[in-house]
């Protein structure tokens, strides 16, 4: 990766016919992306992963020797000699030979089964091992350990330890408490830590059936990956007679170059100062340093930050600065959240001035504006413990304005070396107004992409100031955002797809503008979605009324109104999945799925849930999908209020309602929650007087709580106040935000969505509540109407030109009494 | 590891250019195909996605299998286009095609589809095979 960076910044910053790159390279493809190589196992190929095809070397006159390594440096001559006889003189030769893996010399490392993390080819040998391994360990708890502990899950391999020789897990990323949080969430993922644990033989015959540790427990494993840190290539440079550390490493002056001073060796094989630099921005920087002193400008490597970010197995973990500063030097602040599985530490300066460095582990988002603060040595806030815990009390959220604060030679993007003023400039003067357009412009964001999200509040912030026009357009065929469309569809009474794009927009439409724009359409007047030719502008779901699933069959879900059903029904579901050959599973909101259906058979299988008195279920859809309830006072010795009566009473009044999301909702007869209503769009829990009425909670990847709109209110007063906050959502929320992040986005917040809510300080209530009851007393269900028109019926099958024939690609396996779509690839 | 190097002809009918013979196959009536958007036609054990884009008044055909995920699906995504060039969404995960060359139109993918001629005649549309029709099993596996 170091060695085609080098390439890739000669050839911009020097002239072309000047110079002459000659590569050899050890394996058999050209440089590729090793920082994700995990993804290799997600399904990623070795294209995929590489940095440029071989003939972008080609087009620049780089000559390429791939699986050829270099055997001999004659220094004298100053001619190279490869492995396979080729023979090149040079003036100046790079050594990027990186680094191998380190083997700690434990007895047994030959066996069958134990690999080592490194290559492409090391991934592809684990991947056909892994088919009949199921219980598997990795060596090495830091940074690489664990990346390897994520491919064993990915490779299916789900019993799985990892064993660090040290007292905690990324040694030398984070401390010990940042540890165990870590090693606890790692914990709940089924890997199984053991830290503290040397390990003294790897056992078995041929393969490896077991290891022994020091301490004489053992373990049964049949596959291991030993990733216990890296090795550095210097094989060659010792061969030639260069300076190479004690424990490894070519040693190199500041200006990249061995003891000889034609030969450079940059990225991880290099020895700056004692230090191997095991990550990819210092290995870009002496790349950089490197193109510097030949085109004979004066630039030296002066040691670099190792602040990093990852995401591993999931679990976000950053380290920044100084994490270890001791107490004698420093204030440190410390967060933990042993439940939610965060901790946060910072170091401050005794003087409280300064943030000298941190840890970040289960909880990252931060990350870009402490180091940011670390780096570039901002005064912190009266209380720096605000920049971790957020600013506290009024609920409000901090805005994104904060990166105006930011010196303009911060960095903000460290794999390229990209500071806020040439992103600034990029939007200023290259008029670039998307992410895309800045990641071309200055190469930004291309590296690790840890940076993408200030990248993209930089560009934000600066076309604000530049006085232009924010707006979230919804795609190159219509100028105009969703709330503008909403009312420019209303007001010009438009009914289809097609007349929308003739009145408001340009060109053919696409699959960013037309799900949106028919969603407006339904909200606004509630026809039938599959009529005027808005069909085939539905997303796909929306367009079959039915849920997409692997392999391509779709999933079946009735309305189970409240999650009340009368045993009859319950009898006519099954009897409707045994005939169809469906599986079965209850969901999160309290209905029946039904999976595996064919196209071809949706509309008969609706036909008999409908005889039996069901109805859409809307599943499929940015509407309504359930209405939660507990049991409540009808059974419930704790109920206050009637909770399933009421949510039925709910679900019937906004079932098939389309919004700019999905809608949840729940109701709780009582302040135990039962029904966890505070996690849906809208919560409803009753008190000793009425009902309390939350608003915008949010499972899902963020999830929120509901935050309180009015208490104690009786059930007519509910209904009215949830048409008019659902009414005000749909009208103006972007498309597929959900109700939690519109309010996040909304100036004022809560406070004024309860003022147009509640105390009607915009003077629109009563419109709101109209436009509601239209939607309402239009409802019909779809699955019915299809189910009743031939034509409709018509689309509902996979041939064209043979109706009566499925799709006989599609596969599944038995599982559990049951089946499974099979595993796509 | 699978490589990708087929070699692929142009053949939408705006823009080709063949010499060799055109089989054409029957697929279905044009009312039997939704406006804008796209069926499945079955060609002997293949499926093609065959598509009636009314806004530009053109019917495009392509393999009906998605590369991304190996997914009979191309004939039930949505059509639109990018920069005036048509393309089609896969449902599954909004991999996006050309409709004229079949390449992939999203950033660092170069998985690619193929492309069928199509011709109209009366009420009838016909699917283009070029040449001798032995390359069922690329469309199809």
């Amino acid at each position: 990766m170091v060695g085609y960076k080098f390439c890739e910044k000669l050839l911009t910053k020097a002239d072309q016919n000047e110079f002459e790159i000659i590569i050899f390279g050890e394996e058999i493809h050209p440089a590729y992306d090793r920082i994700h190589l995990s993804e290799f196992f997600s399904g990623k190929t070795a294209e995929d992963l590489s940095m440029a095809p071989k003939d972008w070397y080609q087009s620049n006159g780089i000559t390429l020797h791939l699986g050829d390594p270099v055997s001999n440096i004659d220094r004298e001559k100053k001619i190279v000699y490869s492995y396979k006889g080729i023979t090149e003189t040079y003036d100046y030769l790079i050594l990027a030979t990186g680094s191998s893996a380190f083997v700690p010399p434990i007895p047994g490392s030959d066996k069958k089964g134990v690999f080592i993390y490194r290559t492409i080819e090391d991934l592809e040998m684990m991947t056909s091992f892994a088919k009949n391994a199921k219980k598997g360990a990795i060596i090495g708890g830091g940074l690489l350990g664990l990346e390897a502990a994520k491919a064993m899950i990915d490779l299916g391999i789900t019993d799985t330890h990892v064993i660090e020789f040290s007292p905690r897990l990324m040694p030398r990323q984070i401390d010990s408490a940042g540890s165990e949080i870590l090693k606890s969430k790692l914990e709940t993922l089924g890997l199984k830590i053991l830290t503290n644990t040397n390990t003294s033989a790897i056992l078995g015959n041929n393969a490896i059936t077991g290891m022994l540790f020091a301490d004489n427990s053992s373990i049964e494993v049949d596959m291991l990956v030993i990733s216990a840190g890296i090795k550095p290539r210097d094989e060659i440079a010792k061969k030639s007679g260069l300076e190479v550390g004690p424990r490894g490493g070519i040693v190199v002056n500041d200006y990249m170059q061995t003891t000889d001073p034609n030969i450079f060796a940059i990225g991880e094989c290099a020895l700056h100062k004692g230090m191997i630099y095991g990550l990819v921005a210092p290995g870009y920087e002496m790349a950089d340093v490197v193109v510097n002193v030949l085109i004979a400008n004066d630039k030296t490597f002066s040691g670099y930050d190792m602040s990093t970010k990852l995401k591993l197995i999931g679990v976000d973990v950053a380290s920044f600065g100084d994490p270890f500063a001791s107490n004698s030097d420093c204030h440190t602040i410390v967060f933990e959240d042993k439940s939610k599985g965060i901790y946060k530490r910072i170091n401050v300066s005794k003087d409280g001035k300064h943030l000298l460095g941190g840890v970040l582990v289960g909880e990252a988002a931060s990350y870009n504006m402490l180091l940011q603060t670390c780096k570039n040595k901002m005064v912190l806030p009266p209380n720096p413990e605000d920049i971790i815990l957020g600013s506290r009390g009024d609920g409000k959220q901090g805005s994104a304005d904060s990166v105006s604060a930011l010196p303009d030679d911060a960095v903000i993007c460290s794999c390229e070396s990209v500071t806020k003023s040439q992103i600034c400039n990029a939007v200023s003067e290259g008029g670039c107004e998307s992410v895309n357009a800045i990641k071309k412009w200055t190469k930004a964001g291309t590296g690790c992409g840890g940076c993408i999200p200030m990248v993209k509040d930089l560009m934000l912030h600066t076309m604000k100031t530049n006085g232009k026009y924010v707006k979230n357009v919804l795609c190159e065929h219509f100028n105009y955002s969703r709330q503008e469309l909403y009312d420019l569809i209303k007001l010009k009474s438009l009914k289809s797809y097609d007349e929308v794009l003739d009145a408001l927009g340009e060109g053919d439409g696409c699959e960013l503008c037309k799900p949106p724009i028919v969603s407006i359409l339904a909200s606004l007047w509630n026809e039938m979605i599959l009529t005027k030719g808005n069909d085939t502008a539905q997303d796909s779901n929306d367009r079959y009324l039915a849920n997409i699933q692997k392999g391509g069959t779709y999933s079946v879900v009735p309305r189970i109104p409240g999650g009340e059903i009368t045993p009859e029904k319950l009898i006519v579901i099954g009897q409707v999945a045994q005939k169809y050959n469906l599986y079965t599973k209850i969901t999160g909101g309290q209905r029946i799925d039904m999976f595996g259906a064919h196209v071809s058979d949706l509309p008969e299988i609706w036909k008999e849930l409908i005889d039996a008195g069901f109805e859409s279920g809307h599943a499929y859809g940015k509407s309504l999908r359930t209405v939660k309830s507990c049991v409540g006072s009808t059974w419930c010795r704790f109920g206050l209020h009637d909770s399933v009566s009421f949510a039925i009473r709910i679900e019937e009044r906004y079932k098939g309602l389309r919004s700019p999301h999905k809608l949840k909702g729940g109701v709780s007869g009582c302040i135990r929650e039962c029904a966890e209503a505070k996690s849906k769009d809208f919560g409803i829990i009753a008190t000793e007087k009425g009902w309390n009425l939350f608003i915008c909670g949010n499972g899902g990847s963020k999830p929120q709580h509901a935050l309180l709109l009015a208490s104690d209110i009786d059930s007519e007063t509910c209904i009215k106040y949830l048409d008019r906050y659902l009414m005000f959502y749909i009208k103006t929320a972007d498309p597929l935000t959900r109700t939690a992040t519109w309010l996040n986005k909304m100036d004022g917040g809560i406070d004024y969505v309860r003022n147009v809510v509640v105390n009607d300080s915009l003077g629109i209530a009563h419109e709101l509540e109209s436009e509601m009851q239209l939607l309402i007393d239009n409802y019909k269900c779809e699955w019915k109407e299809v189910v009743d028109s031939p034509d409709l019926r018509k689309r509902f099958s996979h041939f064209v030109n043979a109706p009566e024939e499925k799709d006989p690609t599609i596969r599944f396996e038995p599982l559990r009494d049951q089946k499974k779509a099979t595993e796509w690839k | 590891m699978q490589s990708h190097l087929l070699i692929r002809i142009k053949t939408h009918f705006m823009n080709c250019n063949i010499t060799e013979s055109i089989t054409w196959f029957h697929a279905c009536k044009i009312n039997d195909v939704p406006e804008n958007g796209g069926v499945c036609v079955k060609y002997k054990e293949s499926q093609i996605a065959l598509f009636y884009f009314k806004r530009r008044d053109e019917w495009f055909a392509t393999q009906n299998l998605c590369p991304h995920r190996r997914q009979m699906a191309l004939s039930r995504g949505m059509i639109g286009s990018l920069n005036g060039e048509p393309k089609v969404a896969c449902p599954f995960h909004k991999k996006t095609f050309s409709l004229v060359d079949g390449r992939c139109m999203n950033e660092e993918d170069d998985c690619s589809i193929k492309t069928y001629l199509v011709k109209v005649e009366n009420d009838d549309v016909y699917i283009g095979f070029a040449g001798a029709d032995n390359d069922e099993e690329e469309i199809f596996a």
